[in-house]
């Protein structure tokens, strides 16, 4: 039962932390039908600056805030290079997701992993920690990312009914309508790119904080892992009314979390872990495509021309 | 009317525009040569011609869509030729053939009214809907008569073509404009419900005072519709008709031109 428990306790705490992700991809990939492939480049982004602040003294809340700004800015650079220069939605993510990995490094001072163990963490110091009744220490880790989560969720819903958020949702639905309205969709899927990347950052300062190590190769399947947390949360709880997108995509990322756990506790080698992400995202996009039977988004314009 | 005097009183002027598409290769059209073009504030232009006569260029030349060759293009006697689409449009309501085009589907008949009545502010981080315009929203819709004013939490996506358009119109005339821009916007749609568009956007324009250039296949509406009538062909306007000319002109006449311009031709 004990065995259950922890399992359980990790399941959430990771698939929360993923949701945070999943939530900012739900902005660029179903808002903006952007696929951003830079987001394997910010999660690492987002935990090689926490773990450098960290290392360095800052408190671990400002960290988290400095690392989804960093996020921001490659976004931003993403945005730029497909709307300013036209380079196409993929090729922008790809050419931002390598230029960070060296940008990750010079954060990092050169190393490939920055542990930072016994500095403080939001797991470890702050009001919230010190705050909490001895009886939910233990469960401190998954009630803190569970707050950051909330706190997420609500900001991106208010967000979203701001006169900003309309035109944001315009701008990937139909580009033509915002130029009718006298604004650039260009500008508002920069920033999108920005607001994706940001929560892709913070997720991966969260992670960093969880393990207190910052790993550059964090990265590698974020774009799979985010891509299918908003696809299985979004098709499978689509015709729910109440749940709002941003919820759906937060439990679409534990449910893809428990599919890895399980498979992992079935006896599969770490080794294929990457694997089975991509054959669960697989099956995720072919069970989509079987559910709903049409494209989500018919773009007016291609979203590539903006 | 192809005069090339200074006119500071037009509402738009094309001035000598030249437009050639894909320059020097097979397929090479010129288009405009030396067009020139001036609409007096208040009129309301239709433009009738065949396909390929220049009709939709000349519009997307003015949105700002297309990017002419050499000539100016004038907008309240301000040039506007090197400006984007997106800064024209503050200035310009357009509504598109394609219904989808002038509204936002995935979002309701509300959040896409609170849009629209945004235009020309900062889009910022206050809420995107008001409640307290929701009743002026509310009484907009009813003139449309299509049942529209109880479907506000509805997304336009799931709405007819008409009423899409009928909301499109509403929606590009919502903000004070200088020039409302109608391309073949009735196309689309069928009988009844290009009758209801095209009583609505003869309401609007006497109601606002709007300069309209409207692009029509239907020869029935432009003689009906406008105080000037403009028949393109192969870039240039070989009817130009306003007020007491235009009362004169019937349908028969501009069928007759078309034939002769058709054996002109050869087809």
């Amino acid at each position: 039962m004990d065995v259950f428990f922890g399992l359980f306790f990790n399941v959430m705490e990771e698939g929360l932390i993923y949701g945070i992700m999943a939530m900012g991809v739900y902005i660029t990939y179903r808002i903006l039908g952007f696929p951003d492939l830079s987001v394997d480049g910010t999660f690492p982004l987002g935990a090689c600056v926490t773990g450098a602040l960290i290392a360095v003294g800052v408190n671990p809340w400002v960290a988290c805030l400095a690392a989804f700004l960093a996020g921001a800015a490659a976004g931003c650079v993403t945005g730029l290079l497909h709307v300013k220069l036209h380079i196409t939605d993929l090729l922008s993510g790809i050419l931002v997701m390598t230029g960070l990995w060296s940008v990750n490094l010079v954060v990092t001072r050169g190393s490939a992993v920055l542990p930072f163990y016994n500095k403080p963490t939001i797991f470890t110091s702050g009001p919230i920690v010190h705050l909490m009744p001895p009886g939910m220490q233990d469960y401190r880790v998954v009630l803190i990312v569970l707050l950051v989560v909330i706190v997420v969720k609500v900001l991106l819903d208010l967000y979203l009914k701001t006169k900003s958020g309309l035109l944001l949702r315009a701008s990937g639905n139909n580009p033509q309508y915002v130029i009718s309205l006298g604004k650039d969709p260009g500008r508002m899927k920069i920033a999108g790119l920005a607001i994706g990347n940001g929560c892709t950052a913070l997720a991966g300062s969260i992670l960093a904080q969880q393990t207190e190590t910052a790993n550059i190769y964090g990265g590698t399947g974020m774009v799979v892992m985010a891509l299918a947390s908003v696809i299985i949360g979004t098709s499978l709880f689509g015709k729910i009314k109440f749940i709002r997108p941003t919820a759906m995509v937060v439990i679409g990322a534990i449910l893809y979390k428990t599919c890895l756990v399980i498979a992992m506790q079935l006896g599969l080698p770490t080794n294929y872990l990457k694997l089975l992400m991509a054959l669960l995202f697989t099956l995720a996009l072919v069970g989509n495509q079987a559910f709903s039977g049409r494209r989500k988004h018919p773009h007016v314009v291609n979203p590539t021309q903006i | 009317m192809s005069s090339t005097q200074l006119k500071s009183d037009s509402m738009v002027s094309l001035r000598n525009i030249c437009k050639t598409f894909s320059p020097d290769s097979v397929s090479e059209v010129v288009l405009f040569s030396d067009f020139n073009l001036e609409i007096l504030p208040g009129q309301f232009v239709s433009v009738v011609g065949s396909n390929g006569s220049g009709k939709t260029t000349m519009l997307n030349l003015i949105c700002g869509s297309i990017v002419p060759d050499s000539g100016s293009i004038l907008l309240k006697g301000e040039d506007i030729s090197k400006m984007k689409e997106f800064q024209r449009s503050k200035s310009i309501g357009r509504v598109f053939q394609d219904p989808a085009k002038g509204t936002c589907p995935e979002l309701t008949i509300l959040e896409n009214m609170a849009l629209a009545d945004n235009k020309g502010s900062f889009y910022g981080l206050s809420r995107g809907v008001s409640r307290r315009r929701t009743d002026e929203y509310r009484t907009m819709l009813q003139r449309l008569d299509l049942g529209l004013e109880d479907k506000l939490s509805v997304q336009v996506g799931s709405l007819s073509g008409g009423q899409r358009q009928a909301l499109a119109l509403l929606i590009s005339t919502m903000t004070p404009i200088d020039l409302l821009i109608l391309d073949e916007h009735t196309a689309a749609l069928d009988p009844r419900s290009s009758e209801n568009v095209m009583r609505l956007t003869q309401e609007l324009v006497t109601e606002k005072h709007l300069t309209t250039l409207m692009v029509t296949h239907n020869l029935k509406y432009s003689i009906q519709y406008g105080n000037r009538l403009l028949m393109m062909h192969q870039g240039q306007a070989v009817i130009d008709a306003a007020d007491e000319a235009k009362e004169a002109l019937s349908t028969d006449d501009l069928l007759n031109r078309f034939n002769q311009i058709s054996l002109e031709v050869g087809n």
